[in-house]
């Protein structure tokens, strides 16, 4: 009912717009897959903003996670039919929608507003970059290096909230006892090859980390180094033998519940712990880069790409657009609601929760690192996740058979 | 199996044809009794799914699924079909309903008029090279359809219909016809001969035969095709969203928003909800034609 | 059928049907035989994300064919079919032959069973994901009421998933089925079951020798669209398990679909619908020659 009325207030405010004799309202639509009600909250802000510059967001929101909505979009754009704007997730999934020039380059807005001197960290900027060429306006950070805990669970079970990942692997055994599932873990590639990832970065490091994904160094993913991250896996993989949920969002609420000990995923599994009212660091805790030292996040997130057309007030319209979607202003209102980080460094943040902040920290202090996603081509990762599916749900799956398999695929990576 | 030894053995004794005089012969208990497990087994998720939309969300988290509501509360209904939000768009499935209809009528009466004359041309009115044809379009019926998701973008987008409600309504003409032309194709074939020779005979032509003839004896088939289409167009999300623009999104792109939306609470009453809503025009579909498979029987009788 | 003398040119025997014919001609030309060779064509090359010319040979296929998901999948849609077809058209048959019983109430029953056909695969896999679950399904419900062993987990369960999948699809699909066998019963002579009765046929026996045979195009019918369903099963697999545990419920499609959209990998997904496509014609074209081209014109 809330957005409801939110909606019914732009288009009323819109149309006041339009009869105060503006330039004209341009309509434009924005495809994205964001639907769910934080996320749709976050998007009425980019929306608003862009209807007070007096033109029309014309929203086109398709769910299911981007693989329901991409093809679509890309269907859209190909067709010959394209969308106003469009989402992505950082990295290098509209790359060859750049190279083969269906999408407008945004030079005059980012070298008029400075995007080269407010994006932070300046990664993220080069990631929408093609010979030189901005092609699109990251919104927004999304980090996945977190370890969520339920602390009802670790009292149950007569143990102390683990500080790190090595206590929380010590403490398996009597959240077990308690018959407590000790980790959460949705049956999904994706999520599987998240907590493997988060365990490469926290366990392996930075340097390992980049060898593998930037490098592509065989050697490096079949090495004694990556022996131990694949044993961190194992370990893992045996805490969540019990964990019978697929979505993400079921298995962060073993957690809520206190069903399961804790879970590793990104930083929009909060907003599940701040709808069921849990407060952290007394119903739940965080630990960023999952406790351990030298916590570092990727910054993978969503950026907007504005495919080329003919209509001269739309063009105009999409220049606005992405204008508005990098204002201070706008990237404060969005971002508190999506949950996500904002992708300036020169906006205050105060109302952040604790949670947040300590993620904050790390992005300020510079120990950020490039996601997956801009490291390697969606086929790889495609591959990636489907020998960590296996390797999960396997449980007399060698972790050295998995580890050769892992080489390979990094092996012949592009 | 118990099914079939049900049947064998109620089908041992009794001839069919009229109403049986007993009504509690061990023929009738069984073929009733066994009738009757197999529809609990058919109405048990329908029950959870009516059960579970009728809830609130605390007693969901109970995890009782079979439990009757304790509280019976229509606020899923009317948040799935009025408020729930497609992104900024928060009216629910309502959004979307007009345009499915827009998108199914003109869909299934195209696709059923081309290949029930497919399947007649085919069936009586065989031409050199029609085989050939044929079996191309069987083949086709087991492509899957994602892989011709860029060849039709590519096709609509030459003959300038992409993104138009005719491209749409061609697109679920082309990939209706296999399966619709066999059926008719195979039905047809299935009458007695004689009947179309008598016609001949009698100086009807293509259209005459067909029109006066075989339509009237294959409104079982008709039914069967229509309940095919019509669920299968209304279901449709993939065609819909990806030949269309936004104003004409049929009410499954709402209808996969409000299931798919991974992010946050899954509301489960409300999905449940919105599901059977979606549902409600081809279930309406199938008890209407209900009536028709019985003058189906009237039909046949005439024929004799 | 029109007399030689009425028309001489054979282009123009049979006008009025080739006219009529022109959509079909056309469709299965252009869409099917068309998109498939681009299709195919198009599986030489390593495209991505956009169609690229850009040749690489058999690459694709050398991965596929190293895949293990793939494998797993290919296995998968073996088991799943033989199990689907058989129960399908047994399921089907049966309850449309009870239905045609001339029994009360059918209205009701054939509503009962065919009111899943009216729910997508995807609401399909959502509820029996849920009837399933071992947390607070069935297993949950008779666990409660004291038989506290009672073990019914297909869903996670790698050497059960399939048939978790199998027991919904059925629930789903076959209320068609019987459909379609009941407008073929009811297409039936009601003076051929006067005929059997009068001979004192028992029942079972005119249904075996007499109604089945008869019922052939129809069961012709069945089978493609049961075959064709199986081959395309996609939606049910993502909803209700999406090919998990691990790959243990994966399917053909749902390769070809991930690699195309997901990995953004056209041509990999191009090469395993390729694959896919080969097998249906291998199989297809030379039973739908005997099947629709031997007889001869009417």
């Amino acid at each position: 009912m809330r957005y409801r009325s939110v909606t019914a207030m732009l288009a009323a405010s819109a149309a006041a717009l339009a009869f105060a004799g503006s330039a004209g309202a341009t309509d434009l639509e924005v495809t994205h897959w964001w639907t769910s009600g934080g996320e749709a909250a976050a998007v009425a802000e980019l929306a608003k903003a862009f209807d007070a510059t007096g033109n029309h967001w014309v929203d086109g929101a398709i769910a299911g996670s981007g693989d329901t909505a991409r093809p679509i979009m890309v269907s859209r754009i190909t067709g010959g039919d394209p969308m106003g704007a469009t989402q992505f997730n950082h990295g290098r999934q509209a790359e060859e929608l750049v190279e083969a020039g269906l999408m407008r380059n945004l030079d005059a807005v980012a070298a008029k507003e400075n995007w080269k001197g407010v994006i932070n960290p300046p990664s993220l900027l080069e990631g929408c970059m093609l010979d030189g060429h901005v092609y699109c306006v990251p919104v927004n950070i999304h980090a996945w290096q977190w370890l969520w805990l339920s602390n009802k669970a670790f009292a149950d079970a007569g143990v102390k909230v683990p500080t790190n990942w090595n206590e929380f692997v010590a403490a398996a055994p009597a959240l077990e006892k308690a018959g407590i599932t000790p980790l959460a873990l949705g049956k999904q590639g994706w999520q599987e090859g998240g907590l493997f990832n988060n365990l490469l970065l926290a366990i392996g490091g930075k340097d390992l980390y980049l060898k593998v994904y930037q490098d592509k160094d065989a050697e490096a993913a079949g090495g004694a180094e990556m022996a131990k991250v694949f044993k961190a896996a194992d370990d893992a993989r045996k805490m969540a033998k019990n964990s019978n949920v697929q979505d993400w969002n079921q298995a962060t609420n073993l957690v809520i519940t206190g069903k399961a000990g804790g879970q590793s995923m990104g930083d929009w599994a909060q907003g599940e712990f701040q709808v069921a009212g849990q407060v952290a660091g007394k119903d739940y805790s965080c630990l960023v880069g999952l406790g351990m030292p030298n916590a570092t996040i990727t910054t993978g997130g969503d950026s907007f790409y504005f495919p080329k057309l003919a209509d001269e007030a739309k063009s105009k319209a999409q220049e606005e657009l992405a204008s508005v979607m990098l204002s201070p202003k706008t990237q404060v209102a969005f971002n508190l609601k999506k949950g996500s980080m904002p992708v300036r460094g020169d906006v205050d943040l105060t109302t952040a929760n604790d949670c947040m902040k300590k993620g904050l920290e790390v992005l300020k202090a510079g120990n950020v690192i490039k996601s997956t996603d801009e490291l390697i081509s969606p086929d790889t990762n495609t591959q990636f996740n489907d020998l960590m599916a296996e390797f999960f749900a396997k449980q007399d799956m060698s972790v050295e058979d998995a580890q050769k398999r892992f080489a390979d695929i990094i092996g012949s990576a592009d | 199996m118990s099914v079939a030894t049900a049947d064998t053995t109620s089908a041992a004794d009794g001839p069919r044809g009229r109403k049986p005089r007993r009504t509690l012969s061990r023929r009738n208990i069984i073929l009733y009794g066994t009738l009757f497990v197999v529809a609990v087994y058919y109405l048990l998720p329908l029950y959870v799914m009516v059960v579970t939309s009728l809830k609130g969300m605390p007693e969901i988290r109970l995890g009782h699924i079979f439990a009757p509501p304790v509280e019976i509360t229509f606020q899923p209904w009317v948040k799935a079909w009025a408020e729930a939000c497609t992104g900024l768009n928060c009216d629910g499935l309502s959004r979307g309903f007009w345009n499915s209809v827009r998108i199914t009528v003109p869909s299934v009466i195209l696709s059923i008029a081309i290949a029930s004359v497919n399947g007649y041309a085919l069936a009586n009115w065989r031409f050199k090279g029609a085989e050939v044809f044929f079996t191309i379009l069987i083949v086709g019926a087991f492509i899957p359809y994602q892989v011709m998701l860029y060849p039709i973008v590519i096709i609509l987008r030459e003959i300038g219909l992409y993104g138009t409600l005719t491209g749409l309504v061609l697109v679920h003409s082309i990939f209706g016809m296999p399966i619709l032309t066999l059926l008719f194709r195979n039905y047809f074939a299935s009458l007695p001969e004689e009947l179309f020779k008598a016609a001949r005979v009698d100086g009807a032509g293509f259209w005459g035969i067909y029109l006066r003839i075989m339509l009237p004896m294959s409104l079982p088939i008709f039914v069967v095709a229509v309940i095919i289409q019509i669920t299968g167009i209304w279901n449709d999300f993939l065609f819909g969203v990806v030949y269309t623009k936004p104003d004409l999104y049929p009410m499954t792109v709402q209808l996969n928003n409000i299931v798919n939306s991974v992010q946050g609470v899954k509301e489960y009453n409300v999905n449940m909800a919105a599901t059977l809503l979606t549902g409600l025009v081809p279930l309406l579909v199938y008890f209407v034609s209900g009536k028709l498979f019985v003058r189906g029987i009237a039909a046949g009788a005439v024929k004799g | 059928m029109r007399s030689q003398s009425e028309r001489p040119n054979p282009l123009f025997r049979n006008l009025n049907a080739k006219i009529a014919s022109i959509p079909m001609v056309l469709t299965a030309l252009v869409v099917f035989v068309g998109g498939t060779a681009w299709t195919v064509l198009y599986s030489f090359t390593n495209s991505k994300l956009l169609p690229r010319w850009k040749f690489v040979g058999l690459d694709q296929y050398e991965r596929l064919w190293s895949t293990p998901r793939w494998l797993v999948s290919i296995e998968n849609l073996f088991i799943y079919g033989a199990l689907s077809l058989v129960f399908s058209f047994v399921i089907g048959f049966l309850l449309a032959a009870m239905l045609d019983r001339k029994i009360r109430f059918e209205d009701t029953f054939r509503t009962i069973f065919l009111y899943p056909f009216a729910l997508s695969f995807i609401v399909t896999g959502l509820v029996w994901q849920w009837l399933l679950n071992p947390d607070f399904g069935v297993q949950h419900v008779v666990r409660s009421l004291g038989w506290e062993s009672f073990t019914f987990n297909p869903l996670y369960d790698r050497e059960l998933v399939i048939y978790g999948i199998l027991i919904a699809a059925l629930w789903q699909g076959t209320g068609l089925i019987m459909c379609l066998m009941l407008a073929g019963l009811r297409s039936i002579d009601e003076d051929i079951w006067k005929a059997a009765r009068v001979d004192g046929i028992p029942v079972w026996k005119t249904y075996l020798f007499i109604v089945i045979p008869m019922l052939r195009p129809v069961f012709v019918t069945t089978l493609v669209i049961i075959a064709s369903a199986i081959v395309k099963v996609y939606d049910l697999v993502v909803a209700q398990t999406g090919g998990g545990p691990g790959h243990a419920s994966e399917v053909p499609a749902k390769y070809v679909y991930d690699y195309m959209f997901l990995g953004q990998n056209l041509g990999q997904g191009f090469a395993a619908s390729t694959m896919m496509l080969l097998s249906v014609v291998i199989v297809i074209v030379p039973w739908a020659y005997l099947e629709f081209g031997r007889r001869g014109r009417r």
